[in-house]
C-alpha cells in the first residue's frame, strides 16, 4: 500500500508514525490468538515467535511506533543493530502492529478495550502476553517541579524526539545503570554534562563494576561507556537537595560526596532506578509479590490465559526482556519445549537483576529530601506535610486526592511506598484516563451482544 | 533529524524538526506544558505518556499529552490550563 496516499486523505492519521496500522482494524481483524501488550523488547519478542509459529497475533503499544523506551527513536542517525534485527522479525512475522493505542479497560476476560486519539475497539484474544514494561521511579525534592527538571529517561526520549541538546547544560543525577547510559547518549549529542550523581555508595558500584565480569556483552558495554564519560566526573554517595528556578530551571543544588554544591544548568535530568508497570496485571487479576508480577517457569502468571514477560517480573534490562519475551511468546503459542530451551539464557540474565536491585538500593537519607511543602502528588499538587498527617495510601488518597489525578498514583505511588512505606490498594479501571465515550461505547456494545445471546439463541 | 516544521506554541512560532513530538516544541518554545492546580507551570517528565504532566490543547483538543503526539505543520498548541 502507498503509504503517502493514506496519510494525505486524513491529516489526523498523521498522528502517529506507524500509519499504516494505528487506524482501528477492522472488526474481523481484532481477534486475536496471541495479543501482547507492549512493543518494547519483550513485547516485540514475544509477537515475533508467536507470529513466526503461524498465529493470528496482535502488538499493541501506547506510543506512536515500536521499540519501547530503549529503542526509541531509532531515525536519530545512530540505529543500534539489535532493536533493527527485531524490528525487522516483527515486520516479517506478520504480526499486527496497532501503535497509539492504549489498553484501558478488560469488560469480561478474553476481551480488551483500547483508545486511541480517534476512537476506541474491541481486542480480543485467546492468549495474552502483557510487556508493559517499568517507568522510573521519581523522589520529591523542592523544585522537582519546575519545568526542564525531567527523568533521565524522560529527557533522554525528549532528545531522541528531536529536542535539541547540543551546548546545552545537563546535571545527570540518581540512581541506577541508565543514568551512565543518558549521560553518554546527551554527551554524544552535544550536550555539557558537568557530574553525574549516583546515589549509590563507591563500594556497591564497585562490587557492581567486579560483578559485571559474569556477562561479557555487559563489560564490553560498561567499558565502552567508560571510555566515553571519561570527562564526565561520577560522584558517588551525591543527589540532589534542590533545584531551582523563577518558572524554568535555572540551577540545582547538589550533596557530592558529603558537599553541598550549587551548579547553573538548563535541565536536571533526574530518576531514581526503574519501578514496574504492574497496573494492566493487576486489573486483570494476576497475583503480583514484592511490586513483581509473578510467573511462572514459562511465563504465565497466576491466570491461566495471561503471560507476563519483562520489566514487570523484574527489573533486568535488554538481554532479559528480550529472552522472557521469547519464552512467553513461545509458551503462548503452545510451544513449550522451544521455550524450555531458552530457560538457561534466562537464568542468567536473572541474576544481572538481582545484581541491579542489590546495588542500586536507595539510602534511607533521600528520604528527607521531602520539605513540608514539598509537593509529593504532582497532579493535585499535595504537599509533603498533608500526607504527613496519613497513616495508609488509602487514608491519604481519600482525605487529600494524593494518586487520584490522571497519572493515577503512577509518579506518587512509589514515592509514598519509599517515603512513607505505604502499599497501593487494588487496580481499578479504567487503567488509564479513558474517554466517557469509550466506555459508554463499550457498555452498549456489551449489552447488543448479550441481548442478542439471550433473547435470540 | 531533517526539514523542519513550523509550529506555534501560545502564539509564539517554532522551528522543529520532523519527527519531533509536540512536548519538544512546547519545550523548545521555552513555554509550561500546563499550570497546576495551584497555578505552578510544569512540563514534561516522563517522556513516555505516563505522567501527564506534559497535558497541553492541540487545535483547540484539550488533555493531549504532548510526548505521545507528533507536530504536524501549522499545529496550535496551547498550555493546558
Amino acid at each position: 500500500m502507498n503509504r503517502e496516499e493514506l496519510t494525505t486523505k486524513d491529516p489526523s492519521r498523521d498522528l502517529t508514525r506507524e500509519d499504516l496500522t494505528s487506524e482501528l482494524p477492522r472488526e474481523a481483524e481484532r481477534r486475536f490468538d496471541v495479543l501482547v501488550i507492549g512493543a518494547g523488547p519483550a513485547g516485540m519478542a514475544a509477537a515475533a515467535c508467536a507470529a513466526e509459529r503461524g498465529l493470528r497475533v496482535g502488538l499493541v503499544d501506547d506510543n506512536p511506533a515500536i521499540g519501547g523506551q530503549i529503542w526509541r527513536g531509532q531515525s536519530d542517525g545512530e540505529p543500534n543493530p539489535d532493536a533493527s534485527k527485531w524490528v525487522q522479525r516483527v515486520r516479517q512475522s506478520g504480526a499486527i502492529v496497532l501503535c497509539g493505542w492504549r489498553v484501558v479497560y478488560q469488560p469480561e476476560p478474553g476481551l480488551l478495550l483500547a483508545e486511541n486519539v480517534n476512537g476506541f475497539c474491541e481486542l480480543k484474544y485467546d492468549k495474552l502476553v502483557l510487556a508493559a514494561g517499568a517507568r522510573e521511579r521519581f523522589l520529591p525534592f523542592p523544585g522537582w517541579t519546575l519545568p526542564n527538571v525531567m527523568g533521565a529517561g524522560g529527557l533522554q526520549a525528549l532528545v531522541k524526539c528531536g529536542l535539541p541538546i547540543r551546548g546545552k547544560r545537563v546535571v545527570v543525577a540518581g540512581t541506577g545503570p541508565l543514568l551512565l547510559a543518558v549521560a553518554d547518549y546527551l554527551r554524544r549529542h552535544g550536550a555539557e554534562v558537568p557530574v553525574i550523581c549516583e546515589q549509590a555508595s563507591w563500594s556497591s558500584l564497585a562490587e557492581f563494576g567486579l560483578a559485571l565480569v559474569r556477562w561479557p556483552a555487559k563489560i564490553a558495554q560498561g567499558i565502552t561507556l567508560k571510555r566515553s564519560l571519561s570527562g564526565i566526573p561520577l560522584s558517588a554517595n551525591s543527589w540532589p537537595l534542590a533545584a531551582h528556578g523563577n518558572q524554568i530551571l535555572e540551577s540545582v543544588t547538589l550533596s557530592r560526596a558529603g558537599k553541598v554544591e550549587d551548579i547553573p544548568c538548563e535541565y536536571l535530568a533526574c530518576g531514581f532506578h526503574l519501578v514496574p508497570n504492574t497496573e494492566l496485571p493487576l486489573l486483570l487479576g494476576c497475583a503480583v509479590c514484592k511490586g513483581y508480577v509473578q510467573v511462572d517457569e514459562f511465563q504465565q502468571t497466576t491466570i491461566s490465559s495471561v503471560f507476563c514477560a519483562g520489566e514487570p517480573t523484574s527489573i533486568g534490562g535488554l538481554d532479559l526482556a528480550l529472552v522472557e519475551g521469547q519464552i512467553a511468546g513461545l509458551a503462548a503459542a503452545g510451544r513449550a519445549p522451544e521455550a524450555r530451551s531458552l530457560f538457561g539464557q534466562r537464568n542468567k540474565a536473572r541474576s544481572f537483576a538481582h545484581l541491579l536491585d542489590r546495588t542500586f538500593r536507595l539510602r534511607s537519607e533521600l528520604r528527607t529530601l521531602s520539605q513540608p511543602k514539598t509537593v509529593v502528588c504532582r497532579c493535585e499538587d499535595v504537599s509533603y506535610s498533608r500526607l504527613q498527617q496519613h497513616t495508609s495510601w488509602r487514608s491519604a488518597k481519600l482525605h487529600t486526592r494524593c494518586g487520584m489525578g490522571p497519572c493515577q498514583g503512577r509518579i506518587c505511588g512509589p514515592a509514598t511506598q519509599f517515603l512513607f512505606k505505604w502499599n497501593p490498594d487494588s487496580v481499578r479501571p479504567p487503567v488509564f484516563p479513558a474517554r466517557v465515550a469509550t466506555l459508554a461505547g463499550a457498555a452498549s456494545q456489551l449489552e447488543v451482544q448479550h441481548s442478542v445471546v439471550t433473547g435470540g439463541h | 533529524m531533517p526539514s523542519d516544521l513550523e509550529v506555534k506554541v501560545n502564539g509564539l512560532q517554532v522551528a522543529v524538526p520532523l519527527g519531533a513530538t509536540v512536548a519538544v516544541a512546547v519545550v523548545m518554545a521555552g513555554q509550561a506544558c500546563r499550570l497546576s492546580v495551584d497555578g505552578s507551570p510544569r512540563g514534561p517528565l516522563c517522556g513516555m505518556g505516563i505522567c501527564f504532566e506534559c497535558r497541553v490543547a492541540i487545535d483547540g483538543v484539550p488533555h493531549v499529552r504532548s510526548c505521545q503526539v507528533l507536530c504536524q505543520q501549522g499545529m496550535e498548541i496551547a498550555s493546558q490550563k
